[in-house]
């Protein structure tokens, strides 16, 4: 088991939250998409695994490396 | 003429229509989000007005409480500019019911070249060339039974889109299944409207859309064409006028056209037609924007035409100005606040934003040093024009713009443009829309 932190990439707002805790994902899975400067930029998930937290909610402003949501890969 | 105009919108656009009204005597109306209370256009302007909240839907997008500074200034016309709420016919119909001025067509042209599919039907029914077509579609089966017919590859749209938005190319059964609902689900959620068409899809088409110019008698007349070709995710980088290399014959018969069907159906004020020109020379209509576009600067430099004041006074019942033939050749770039390779936004205060005054380049922007670049509106930075005798040396000088354009606190994709505008095939004009994206596949 390992912890992977899935960070931002831009200053933005969180526009769609694809996955729930405890979901399983694959490498590459939209976990949620977020919005800047009227782009809508998904987050990948880095690794197969399944969802530990998810660290921001809807509509939420989010900064440039922000941690987004935890995964735990098996 | 009017007197005073509110202009509902920000940054380049904004601080460009506030000059027009200065230089036409009028007085001007600036609103500005909490995030723009620093921008320079404020300044500019005869009096600001602040609007509460940051995000578009609170500010530049909210007709109500554009309304509310309408009547509060005394404004006796509005400018939408473009973006935000420029082609939102209940919101231009509330202007009027207000008993200020639009300065934009009719309302109801920004209903109908809104609805994508209807202005396919529009263009049709008035003879102007359009690509083979679906009628709208709400699921993944009538798009399935559409696609047999027209044939892959096909361009998936929503019917009321924009901007790119929502838009992919889909080259058998599979694709349209995998991407339909991820499509209408974008579609839905930017234009709260479900439907989607399926358009003929072209391998390496130009861009070329024509300026028209309407009085509220019944005149319409083209102003030429823009080459806007050089495109990342659907959204134009660099815009030019003539297009390169195509035969004048060729492009002015289109442009004709052009103003004779907008004619013919009645349009008024300013609007651009869009085609499509694929590698057979064949010309398709692929939208029509019914208000003024980001790069009418490219058309200016080339003619000579003030086209924001030409919009007001057009808008205020004057007759059509006389139009100029094409003097020389002219070249936007646009300076987005982005990654130069993965085009992700780049979001910052601006620590260093200095360009110098250089002969035959005019740059727009609406930032000013020291401002911060925010997530709330689009990556637009500034647009660098510049205008040549010959089309090399409009490219030189869009060049020499941009580099010594200074910027610092944000990423801009200027490695880019200066990249395209030394490119070999650039150069000999061998432009198309999927130009960008193949030169970002290529090795340094």
């Amino acid at each position: 088991m390992a912890r992977h932190e899935v960070e931002s990439e831009v200053q933005g707002r969180v526009w769609k939250i694809e996955v729930s805790v405890g979901d399983r994902v694959e490498e590459g899975d939209v976990l949620m998409i977020l919005e800047s400067m009227k782009m809508e930029i998904p987050v990948e998930s880095p690794v197969a695994g399944s969802i530990a937290e998810l660290l921001v909610t809807l509509e939420e402003a989010v900064e440039e490396d922000q941690v987004l949501a935890i995964l735990e890969s098996s | 003429m009017f007197s005073k105009i509110l202009v509902a919108n920000r940054g380049a656009i904004a601080r460009r229509v506030i000059r027009a009204c200065s230089e036409l005597g009028i007085a001007s109306v600036a609103v500005y989000s909490e995030a723009d209370s620093s921008a320079p256009y404020l300044e500019e302007a005869s009096e600001a007005h602040a609007l509460v909240g940051n995000t578009a839907r609170e500010t530049y997008l909210n007709g109500a409480a554009l309304l509310k500074v309408l009547r509060a200034s005394n404004a006796d016309a509005l400018h939408p500019g473009y973006g935000f709420l420029a082609e939102n016919a209940d919101f231009a119909r509330s202007v009027i019911a207000s008993g200020a001025a639009f300065i934009g067509p009719d309302p109801k042209w920004l209903a109908a070249m809104g609805d994508k599919v209807q202005a396919r039907r529009l263009m049709a029914d008035a003879a102007f060339p359009v690509f083979p077509g679906s009628e709208p579609l709400e699921d993944v089966d009538q798009a399935l039974a559409a696609a047999a017919t027209l044939g892959y590859p096909l361009m998936l749209k929503p019917s009321a889109g924009g901007g790119g938005i929502g838009m992919r190319v889909v080259r058998d059964d599979g694709e349209l299944k995998k991407g339909f609902g991820v499509a209408q689900r974008m579609a839905m959620a930017a234009f709260a409207n479900s439907a989607m068409y399926l358009e003929a899809w072209h391998a390496r088409p130009r861009h070329v859309e024509f300026q028209l110019l309407g009085d509220n008698d019944g005149h319409v007349v083209h102003v030429h064409e823009r080459d806007c070709s050089l495109q990342r995710r659907h959204q134009k980088v660099i815009e030019e006028s003539p297009a390169p290399g195509l035969d004048r014959a060729e492009v002015d018969a289109i442009a004709e056209s052009a103003a004779r069907t907008a004619q013919s159906l009645g349009y008024n004020n300013v609007g651009t037609l869009e085609t499509l020109r694929d590698r057979s020379g064949a010309y398709g209509f692929l939208e029509m924007n019914t208000r003024i576009q980001v790069e009418h600067g490219v058309t200016e430099a080339v003619t000579g035409l003030d086209l924001v004041a030409e919009q007001i006074r057009l808008a205020s019942g004057a007759s059509l100005p006389v139009i100029p033939a094409l003097h020389g050749h002219a070249l936007e770039a646009r300076i987005y606040a982005e990654d130069p390779l993965s085009h992700m936004p780049s979001t910052g205060v601006l620590q260093l934003f200095r360009y110098p005054a250089l002969e035959g380049v005019r740059i727009e922007t609406g930032y000013c040093e020291g401002q911060a670049v925010t997530p709330y509106y689009d990556p637009l930075l500034a647009k660098v024009i510049g205008w040549g005798v010959t089309r090399e040396q409009a490219i030189g000088r869009v060049l020499i713009g941009l580099r010594a354009f200074s910027v610092q606190g944000v990423k801009t994709n200027i490695p880019l443009l200066t990249r395209v505008l030394v490119h070999e095939e650039f150069l000999r004009g061998h432009v198309h829309t999927g130009f960008l994206q193949e030169l970002l596949s290529q090795p340094t």
